[in-house]
């Protein structure tokens, strides 16, 4: 029954953006904020019931869960393709459906608080609606041309939500940049996407399992992939790069990650939101929609995916450590986890095994949803934490915080325990998808898992060093003399507990579980195959990585926990131009500023630009001028004087005469 | 009887030298005068036709005699319009009134 | 005989007329040849033995057009009566014949296409014939004509009278 009530998830926030947009400027604040939260809840009671009730239902006899699709409708019939728009219920977007709509409801709540007094909060709640309407819209496609409407509109909201503060001008630039860079990438998508459909006929997920279609609904049609791989063996495989191109703009992967530390000029609850939760996560959502085609067709692109992944992880990891913008450390922090959620799908090739789907290819894919999982949980709340920290120092760099703990009791506790989840300490939720997701890496190749191991190593040290800067070390006396720092209002500290009690909830259980072998996991929900997948720790590999967190929470706490950071300062002394670069985060939008401006502007786009206003223009310009020539040549025929117009008008019967008389 | 041809073409040079006059001349009133030239040519080819080609008919004797009429009074009319113009810009030749001009 | 004589005689004087009416500098002199060339015309209907349409275009055109000619011209062509003559532009002369030639060879080569089949008489055509055609209203009878143009006359008159008064100031 849920099921037929499933396009309201959609519908909902739709109708709440039209509304504020439309008429949000003649409301209260509160009154806005409060239909925006009051829709929103609204949809996430929708989306809990909805997860409730596929989860509990019964599998199939294979043991699958069964995809339903309550709604396809064609929407643009062209020949033999066609643009369907619908709902797909299926494990993955079942998933997403509950986390995408509890980090937005803890947003929206939050925001009231952290925007309070704002101008434009009307518009910022109507911004919010709509981009939980596209997320929702992106994961709960039926197709993949849907999914990049979706994706489209995904980003459409990120641009107005980043430049929300549109009278600052890094805001403006901030915008403009996620815009471009994304809308870059979603070219290569939406050739890929074409790709696809013109040569397998079909842009449907009809692959995605067992499929029940709802009453009325379009049926899927079944891609023929055989015409594809007759085309040529390498179609397929190169489809699907170029979106998995699409989706590495969006997730903010080495080299199109630029836009996302920029990105952090919008509002907090914005960077939660979108960056870290949602939006960011888009990628990697699109690979494990598309997971059995890359299984079955292109492995070996595969390859291409991890070794992207792993590069990303350790570039951002590298460059976090050396940022003094707290935001800024937190969005590198999200582009590292980001890929490692992308390896963790890519090193799910089953081939390795020889068995389609096996083990191997379970553990990669079911570790890289739940770390999808987790990691939305743990880094809204460091992103919604580090709100808090702004909204009492007013500033984002550390260099003005430090011994926060006095003041901020809530928020300190909440973040240590996000710390502690992301660097991946058993019990917290962390622990079990990292843990997963190195167990899969080193099945894949011992190079790959220690790499990654490593990187986790860097993660936890990076992450307390943020931790300890903001919340010991020395305070800023002077600063707190004028305004004391004081605890977050209600509206914005019960978001912030709410996530913890998640991240906590489930990493307990899923500790327990992964060692005690208990079923109801994750992995019984979310699995490659489909079936119950039942998680079992490498009890080597989970102390290994356990002590390496140890290891670097020591070292940090060695390092920055102090009144003064003397280890810190000469190695900054000892490596200066080091330090630097990893800071200007290794001069990446320098390169990127050259290769457009010098090579792009000036080879490519100054001829063209040239050939448009000399050569089209001029065409254009030449032809009125003729016409403009004629006509004052014309003039003179208009003389006033009567009798040439008698001379012209007897030439003319003369002339006609004659012809006549031809004829 | 004179042969219909030599009417035929007195008439048409005297049409044509009624064109040249019109086209040549400046002065509105001689203009007027080659017009007239004109209308006379035509008068004597209706006639001679109608008299030598086609005898029991009438209609180019009724012609002529209407075509006639209405020179008089077409005459009359562009004389009144001479006036008016050369009250307005006190010259009588036609390059004067070039207002259209353009 | 007779006729073609006469029928020289009267294209020469409406030719040498018309010639001279087109080419002089003096106004008034273009009047006076204007008139040659009406009575000219008029000749030449009486030779065709049109007496009414002679005594026509004698009393209309030779009288009544010639004198509005007169009188137009003494009112309006005040500098061209004293002396002051009219220059005609080479260019202009050399575009009228061109124009004339042509055109004149365009008659002449229709004239030349086709033959005329004349079938003269020598009646004289009854005045009271012409009287019923004119007021008659059967089928090759000009009642009509004739009363549209007593009204277009009256146009003309009221016409003309209109145009050509001075304003009130």
């Amino acid at each position: 029954m849920i099921y037929e009530l499933s396009y309201l998830i959609l519908l909902l926030p739709l109708l709440s953006f039209i509304v504020l947009g439309l008429a949000g400027m003649k409301m209260q604040h509160k009154t806005a904020g409060l239909i925006g939260t009051c829709s929103l809840s609204l949809v996430t009671i929708l989306s809990y019931w909805t997860a409730i009730t596929y989860f509990t239902a019964d599998r199939t006899a294979e043991g699958v869960f069964q995809t339903i699709v309550p709604f396809n409708f064609t929407w643009l019939p062209l020949g033999n393709l066609h643009f369907d728009m619908g709902i797909l219920l299926d494990p993955i977007s079942v998933m997403m459906l509950v986390v995408i709509s509890t980090v937005s409801l803890m947003v929206h709540i939050y925001s009231f608080g952290y925007m309070h007094g704002e101008k434009g909060f009307q518009r910022y709640y109507a911004f919010l609606s709509l981009f939980t309407m596209s997320m929702l819209g992106l994961v709960l496609a039926t197709n993949i041309f849907q999914m990049y409407m979706f994706w489209e509109l995904v980003g459409v909201s990120s641009y107005l939500l980043i430049g929300f503060y549109y009278p600052l001008k890094p805001a403006i630039a901030a915008s403009k940049k996620a815009f471009i860079v994304t809308r870059f990438a979603d070219m290569f998508f939406l050739i890929g996407i074409l790709t696809f459909g013109y040569f397998t006929d079909s842009f449907s997920f009809s692959f995605a399992g067992d499929i029940v279609m709802g009453q009325g609904t379009t049926p899927f049609i079944e891609g023929n992939m055989a015409k594809a791989i007759a085309a040529g063996g390498f179609i397929l495989p190169t489809a699907l790069t170029l979106m998995f191109i699409g989706g590495a703009g969006k997730s903010a992967m080495f080299p199109l990650h630029i836009w996302l530390p920029d990105a952090m000029e919008g509002p907090t609850p914005v960077s939660a939101l979108i960056h870290a939760a949602t939006m960011v996560v888009a990628g990697v959502f699109q690979i494990a929609r598309m997971f059995p085609l890359w299984i079955e067709y292109a492995p070996q692109a595969m390859s291409i995916v991890v070794w992207v992944g792993v590069i990303t992880a350790f570039y951002a990891a590298a460059v976090a450590c050396a940022q003094s913008d707290i935001k800024r450390v937190l969005a590198f922090s999200t582009i590292s986890q980001i890929a490692f959620m992308m390896v963790a799908l890519g090193v799910s090739l089953p081939g390795h095994h020889g068995a389609i789907l096996d083990n191997h290819a379970q553990l990669g894919y079911m570790a890289g949803m739940f770390h999808l999982f987790t990691h939305a949980m743990f880094k809204a709340c460091l992103f919604l934490g580090a709100g808090c920290i702004i909204h009492a120092v007013h500033s984002n760099e550390m260099a003005l915080m430090g011994g926060l703990r006095k003041y901020m009791p809530i928020t300190h506790v909440t973040f240590l325990i996000s710390c502690l989840a992301i660097a991946g300490i058993p019990f917290f939720s962390g622990f079990s998808s990292k843990d997963e997701i190195i167990t899969a890496c080193m099945e894949y190749s011992p190079v790959v898992g220690w790499i990654m191991t490593g990187i986790a190593a860097m993660t936890a040290f990076y992450m307390f060093r943020l931790y300890y800067g903001i919340f010991w070390g020395t305070e800023n006396k002077e600063a707190h003399e004028h305004h004391t720092p004081h605890e977050a209002p209600l509206t914005m500290t019960i978001p912030l507990i709410v996530l913890c009690i998640i991240t906590v909830g489930v990493g307990v259980y899923s500790t327990l579980a992964g060692f005690l072998g208990w079923g109801g996991s994750f992995g019984s929900f979310v699995s490659a195959a489909g079936t119950d997948y039942t998680i079992h720790f490498n009890t080597q590999i989970a102390a290994t990585s356990t002590v390496i967190a140890i290891l670097s929470i020591c070292l940090a706490t060695y390092i920055y926990k102090g009144e003064t950071q003397p280890i810190a300062d000469r190695l900054y002394k000892t490596f200066p131009k080091l330090h630097r670069a990893a800071y200007k985060r290794f001069y990446q939008d320098e390169i990127w500023q050259f290769v457009t401006h010098k090579i792009i502007f000036r080879c490519v786009s100054t001829p063209i630009a040239w050939f448009d206003r000399h050569i089209v223009d001029g065409t254009f310009n030449f032809l009125a001028w003729g016409a403009n020539e004629g006509g004052e040549s014309l003039r003179a025929w208009q003389s006033g004087d009567v009798r040439k117009y008698a001379v012209w008008f007897l030439t003319g019967t003369v002339a006609l005469t004659l012809v006549l008389l031809a004829l | 009887m004179v042969p219909v041809e030599c009417y035929f073409v007195l008439s048409a040079l005297l049409f044509f030298i009624g064109v040249y006059g019109f086209v040549t001349r400046r002065n509105l009133i001689a203009m007027l005068i080659s017009i007239e030239l004109v209308l006379n040519a035509v008068d004597i080819n209706f006639a001679a036709f109608n008299r030598l080609l086609f005898p029991g008919e009438l209609e180019g004797f009724f012609m002529t005699l209407f075509s006639i009429g209405v020179s008089a009074a077409e005459s009359a009319v562009a004389i009144a319009i001479i006036i008016n113009v050369y009250r307005n810009f006190k010259n009588d030749s036609v390059d004067a009134i070039s207002n259209m001009k353009g | 005989m007779a006729s073609i004589i006469v029928f020289s005689i009267l294209a020469v004087v409406i030719l040498g007329s018309a010639l001279l009416c087109v080419t002089t500098k003096r106004i008034m002199r273009a009047a006076t040849y204007m008139l040659f060339v009406l009575f000219g015309v008029a000749g030449l209907y009486f030779l065709l033995d049109y007496t009414y349409l002679g005594a026509a275009q004698i009393a209309v055109y030779a009288g009544g057009v010639t004198m509005i000619y007169v009188f137009a011209i003494q009112l309006v062509s005040k500098q061209t009566l004293q002396g002051m003559v009219e220059h005609i532009k080479c260019s202009r002369m050399l575009q009228g014949l061109l124009l004339s030639v042509v055109g004149l060879a365009t008659v002449a080569v229709v004239f030349l296409k086709n033959s005329f089949i004349s079938a003269a008489t020598t009646d004289e055509l009854p005045m009271d014939q012409i009287g019923n055609a004119l007021l008659g209203s059967d089928k090759y009878q000009y009642v009509l004509p004739f009363e549209f143009i007593s009204v277009f006359l009256l146009a003309c008159i009221i016409g003309g009278l209109v145009v050509s008064r001075k304003k009130e100031d």
